[in-house]
């Protein structure tokens, strides 16, 4: 055992146990019990590996052994791409799918929450060999606070103002408040969307709002959690039942129709508002030149 | 190409609207052509759309 040893051990073990922390499974069901957590845990676990020897290979002046960082990264641009593969599969099964965007962004999380536990363990083991354990426990729980700040995004409540508005026909047009949804030709399937039917209208706060809110991976992500945390209202073979958003061309607003099996407004207000806003939508118009006082 | 849309069969009671290159199904009155309509959503798997008041297609989305 040289000097090195407990350093290492702690900051494999501090970079495991945030990795546990970061990995949460929620209403979205992902990562599944039990298989897929083992994995991430297990990759988790190499990450750590990775991180906890910069450390000591920094104090031993072997400056090479930074090129192992590399293999970090290829190794965990293997997991976004395994997590992207398994999740674009799975989604043709998916009453109400994903979408690209959505999975696009679930995959980037998997990648950088890998270099989250690298950034723990390497802190923590630097922290214990340059001070003490203590100093080392606490830069972990520290590094541990900075991932859970790095790794949760924005919200669709911080951009966009929801409201609940029954939806309704024109003729075979169906409208949630004045925006067309789509045409129902069949009175029988009129009256089953207007019973099981809820509609809202996402009203943007600001101009980059009204782009982000635009995105069509961005509604379908919005139409994919509503229908997974309230359940939905159609199977296979019933086209006409589909949850669809739908954008107001003169003012930005997107009107969101969905078909929830538990009909509660708040609470599906609460999940709209909770739907996290997709990296790939973020646009920040006002940043060009000229247009920061556009509203 | 790929197509993303297309109909599939068109509906009607109005003899006078003949559409070409559709399977076209002639009704007698509305209630026979609604539950035609719905039936071959069904079988199917399109989205029946109202154009006129005598006239449904059946669009695959």
């Amino acid at each position: 055992m040289t000097e090195y040893t407990l350093p290492i051990v702690f900051g494999i073990f501090m970079g495991t146990l945030s990795r546990l922390f970061m990995l949460r499974t929620d209403y979205r069901q992902y990562p599944t019990y039990l298989h897929g957590k083992i994995i991430h845990v297990a990759l988790g676990f190499i990450a750590a590996g990775l991180g906890a020897v910069f450390g000591p290979a920094i104090l031993k002046e072997e400056f090479t052994a930074i090129t192992f960082l590399t293999v970090a990264a290829s190794q965990f641009r293997e997991v976004r791409n395994m997590e992207r593969n398994t999740l674009t599969e799975l989604d043709h099964y998916e009453l109400v799918t994903r979408g690209k965007t959505y999975i696009e962004g679930i995959a980037i999380a998997f990648e950088s929450r890998n270099y989250l536990v690298i950034l723990t363990a390497l802190i923590s083991t630097l922290a214990y060999l340059i001070f003490n354990l203590w100093i080392g426990i606490i830069a972990a729980i520290a590094s541990m606070i900075l991932s859970h700040f790095l790794m949760s995004g924005g919200k669709l409540k911080e951009i966009v103002d929801i409201e609940y508005v029954e939806p309704r026909f024109d003729g075979a047009g169906l409208y949630v408040d004045n925006i067309y949804i789509m045409n129902i030709g069949l009175p029988e399937r009129q009256k089953e969307v207007l019973r099981y039917g809820m509609g809202f209208i996402l009203k943007p706060k600001t101009f980059n709002a009204r782009a982000t809110i635009a995105n069509l991976g961005q509604r379908q992500a919005i139409l994919h959690d509503v229908s997974t945390a309230l359940g939905v209202y159609r199977d296979s073979g019933t086209p006409a039942l589909v949850p669809l958003a739908k954008r107001d061309l003169d003012d930005g607003r997107v009107g969101v129709f969905v078909l929830p099996q538990e009909r509660d407004a708040e609470k599906a207000i609460k999940v709209i508002g909770d739907v996290p806003t997709l990296e790939n939508a973020i646009r920040m118009s006002t940043e060009k030149v000229g247009m920061k006082n556009g509203s | 190409m790929d197509l993303e849309k297309y109909i599939l069969a068109v509906i009607t009671t109005n003899k006078n609207k003949v559409p070409a290159g559709h399977g076209v199904f002639y009704c007698d009155s509305k209630e026979e052509m609604e539950t035609i309509t719905a039936n071959l959503e069904a079988i199917l798997d399109g989205i029946a759309h109202s154009l006129t008041e005598d006239l449904y297609v059946i669009v695959k989305h």
